[in-house]
Parts: C-alpha cells; structure tokens; sequence
C-alpha cells in the first residue's frame, strides 16, 4: 500500500515550504517598512502634509511623521527592503513554477478543481454547516480536500498571491515606467500602497484560518504529510 | 532504498553539468552587458542582483510617468537636511554666484560649470512624481540641463559605465549607470514648480532621477566623476546608500 499512502507530491511540498519561508519574510520585513510611514493615502500622491485615508495608531520610526506618541521607532528599513524583494524573488519564482508544474501534471485538475458535484448548493451548504460546527474533518479529508478548502486555496494561489505581486509591483518606480496601466487602473501609486498593505491583511488572516484548521485536523499528522509527503490511514 | 541505475546517475551528471554551466554562462553574459549592481555581493544580493537585471532588461530606455499641472502637489515635503555648514551659508549668501559644478573622471574635456553657464545651458521640465522609501510621495515640475547634455559637453569616453555625483553634503554621494544617466529625464534640476529650486528641496543644484526613489536625486550636487569601475569609490559598494544599509539601485 505504499502508493496509496503518499499524499502530496514532491513539487507541493517544496513550494508549500519555500512559499512559508518567503512569506513570513515578506510579512516581518513589510510591517518594519510600514512602521517608518504608518499612513495610507489614496490616489497618486500623499504625505505628511496630505490628508490621510487611514493611519495605524503606533509609533513612527521617522521623527518627521507625527503620530502623538513622543517615542520614535528604531529604523530598520535597509535590511528591510532588501529582505523584502529578495523574498518577493522567491515568492514569485517558487509560484511560477507550482503553477507551471503544477498544470502541465494535472495538479490543480486533480486536486483542487471542485468537481460539478461539490459545487451543488447542497454539498456547499453542507460543507458549511460542517465548519460552522467545528466538526472535526472525517478520515476520507487525510486524502482529500472539501470544498471550502479547495475555493480557498485556489484564491490565495490565483487571486491573491496575483495581487499582492501587482500591488507591490505598481509601487515601483522603474517598473511602472515601462508598464504605466498596472498603476493607472489601480487609481495611483498611493492607492496600490494602500491596496498592498490591505491585501496583506487577508493573506494574513487566510494564514490564521489556514493554521486553525490545521491544528483542528492534527497539527502534527497534516504537518507530517506536508513534509515528508506521506499520510497514515485512519 | 532503491540505488539509482547506472542511466540515473548519467541523467543526474547531465543536469548538474548543464546547470553549473547555464550559471556561468549566465553570470558571463550579465557581467557583459551590465547585469550586475556594484552591491550584489552579500546574503541580499541574488536578490538585488534579479531585480537590476530584470530591470535593465526590461527599462532600459522607458520613461518615467508625466503629469498635469493641476496634478502638481500644493504641498510638497522637503524633507530633512543635516546642516550645510558656514560654507554653504557663505555662498548663499552671495545668491550661489560662487557655486561650481566640477565635471572629471573619463571625460575629454574636464572642467568646471557655474550656475549662470548651467541656467543657460538647453533646459527641460518634467512634472514627474519623487517617492521616497519610507512610503510617501509628492508630484513637482522640475526644470535642469539634461545630465545627458552636459556629459556631451565634456565628450565622455566611450567605455564609461557610471556616473558618480557628490553632494555638498560630505558624507552623501551616489552613483547611476549610463542608462539612468543618458536618461532623457534625468536632470541636473535648478527650478522647482516654475521658481528657483528652494534650498530645503536641494537648491541651488539637486540631481534628479525619475525612475528611482528620491534618495538618488541627491541634493547640493558639486561633483560629477565619470568611471568605467565605479567599484574603487567609497567601500566598493556603488554609493553611500549601500554602505548606509540600502540598496543601490532604488528602482526596485
């Protein structure tokens, strides 16, 4: 039975790891980067003579930026930005080719298109219920994933993933002056600022829920199978 | 654990053989055609290194985003300068008659530009956008001579890779390479939003470069030094913002 017993292939496990390692960077780096300007703007231009859209009430580690505290932040913004987009590289190349691989072997085929039968009100709705409840995941989900679960993943990995990228990307100086649409349609590069920092919000948050769930089905039986790609039968 | 056949083994050479030489063929090509920041060594640098490349690859000759008059800022942010010293106190006074802009390095003919010779050089505006790294950002017309302008003047060797400019402030200088510097946009800017360039926004002289963040456009500009090895200034890292911890090419 030792082919029935793998559960992910090796591509998964490899990008699943290098994808964790570069967003957790991406994710520590941003908010010191933000911490040197908490505010957010929108439209083209905005600083500290600008109305804000919103600001986060913490301290500031530029003494120019007036928060209300008299504390000024620590700066750490060289490392910052230089971790930031050399894990942005690896971000980016690591889902090109999960996305690459991945489609030519039928992987998202296989295991995380939702067939025409998960997609009926019913199953959904059931599916649901079944987390509303917290009712723990029955064996035949060490093999599978339901249908919330598979809707999840393939937002982060085609949604939003593709728009954090672009909303960093839009920031760029040199980047945008060869592609100006990708900041124009956003409404300017304060707007894919802000848009940045909001989108990391639900990454984050799909981070929380994708860990609860984890520890909810068994933390160290699902983080077994993610690693060494094999699952024990129940 | 099964072995690997003796076809695996070939397989695997082949691959490993292949890969190394893409590398170097690779880091061959990048050197050539000028792939590689001057701060690409280090833990950062493959990272630093992608992002240079792709953009040079990509931007080379691309133009910084214009914008409306009525999308210039009403409110622009200055920043903050460390003070200029009696020096700089002493030639403002005297309306920066005093002020020179020396020109040396791989150059034809090096010499030296007062602020009148540069006022009356051809000029060009641009109403572009100044970002800085912290996150914020302002829109402003900026009016100079084309930095292209003046190393046409002074005639630079054909095999120059840098430019190096030096600031009135002593321990900030910067470096670009001769896409940024060629760069139509990139100027030598002396007015500001139609007025003459404020001293808090880098006047009389202020560098501008308008496809990277607002740390490249130095203020106070005083020196400009041609290189084809922009590695033996400073500690070799391009400029004084790497060895400050930030990147030398802020194009992202």
């Amino acid at each position: 039975m030792a082919e029935a017993s793998q559960r992910h292939s090796l591509l998964v496990r490899v990008t699943h790891w290098l994808t964790t390692v570069a967003f957790l960077a991406l994710l520590v780096s941003g908010l010191e980067i933000v911490v040197s300007h908490p505010r957010f703007y929108w439209g083209e231009v905005g600083n500290i003579n600008t109305r804000p859209l919103f600001h986060l009430p913490i301290p500031a580690s530029r003494h120019l930026v007036p928060t209300g505290y008299g504390y000024v932040m620590p700066d750490q913004n060289g490392w910052s930005r230089y971790l930031h987009f050399q894990s942005a590289w690896v971000l980016v190349l690591t889902g090109l080719v999960y996305v690459g691989i991945g489609m030519f072997r039928g992987h998202f085929r296989r295991d995380l298109f939702p067939t025409r039968s998960d997609l009926s009100g019913k199953r959904v709705m059931a599916s649901i219920r079944e987390h509303l409840r917290f009712q723990r995941p029955g064996p035949e989900e060490v093999w599978s994933y339901n249908v919330l679960q598979r809707l999840a993943y393939l937002g982060i990995i085609f949604v939003g993933f593709p728009l954090i990228v672009w909303t960093g990307l839009a920031m760029s100086p040199s980047f945008v002056s060869e592609f100006p649409a990708t900041v124009n349609v956003l409404g300017g590069q304060q707007s894919a600022r802000t848009l940045h920092f909001l989108l990391t919000g639900a990454l984050v948050l799909f981070l929380l829920v994708h860990l609860l769930m984890v520890i909810w089905a068994g933390f160290w039986s699902r983080v077994r199978a993610m690693i060494t790609g094999r699952a024990e039968a129940r | 654990m099964s072995k690997l056949t003796r076809r695996q083994w070939i397989a695997a050479g082949a691959v490993t053989a292949a890969g190394a030489g893409g590398l170097a063929v690779a880091a061959r090509l990048a050197r050539r055609y000028g792939l590689l920041p001057p701060d690409g060594g280090g833990i950062y640098g493959p990272g630093e290194t992608l992002t240079y490349a792709a953009q040079r690859l990509l931007t080379r000759h691309s133009m910084a985003r214009e914008f409306s008059r009525s999308q210039i800022s009403a409110k622009p942010l200055q920043n903050e300068v460390d003070p200029l010293g009696e020096e700089f106190a002493r030639l403002q006074k005297a309306g920066f008659a005093g002020w020179r802009l020396t020109v040396d390095g791989m150059v034809e003919r090096p010499g030296t530009f007062s602020l009148a010779e540069l006022r009356s050089s051809p000029r060009r505006s641009h109403i572009t956008m100044i970002q800085c790294e912290e996150g914020w950002s302002y829109i402003a017309e900026w009016t100079g001579v084309p930095l292209a302008h003046v190393l046409q003047v002074v005639g630079v060797a054909p095999q120059a890779t840098h430019v190096v400019y030096r600031s009135f402030q002593k321990d900030w200088w910067e470096s670009m390479d001769m896409a940024d510097a060629l760069h139509p946009q990139t100027l030598l800017a002396h007015e500001m939003n139609g007025g003459e360039l404020p001293v808090g926004f880098g006047g009389p002289l202020r560098m501008r470069v308008t496809r990277q963040l607002g740390y490249k456009s130095v203020k106070y500009i005083t020196r400009i030094t041609v290189t084809d090895n922009v590695k033996q200034f400073g500690k070799g890292l391009g400029s004084a913002a790497p060895e400050a911890g930030y990147a030398w090419f802020a194009g992202i």
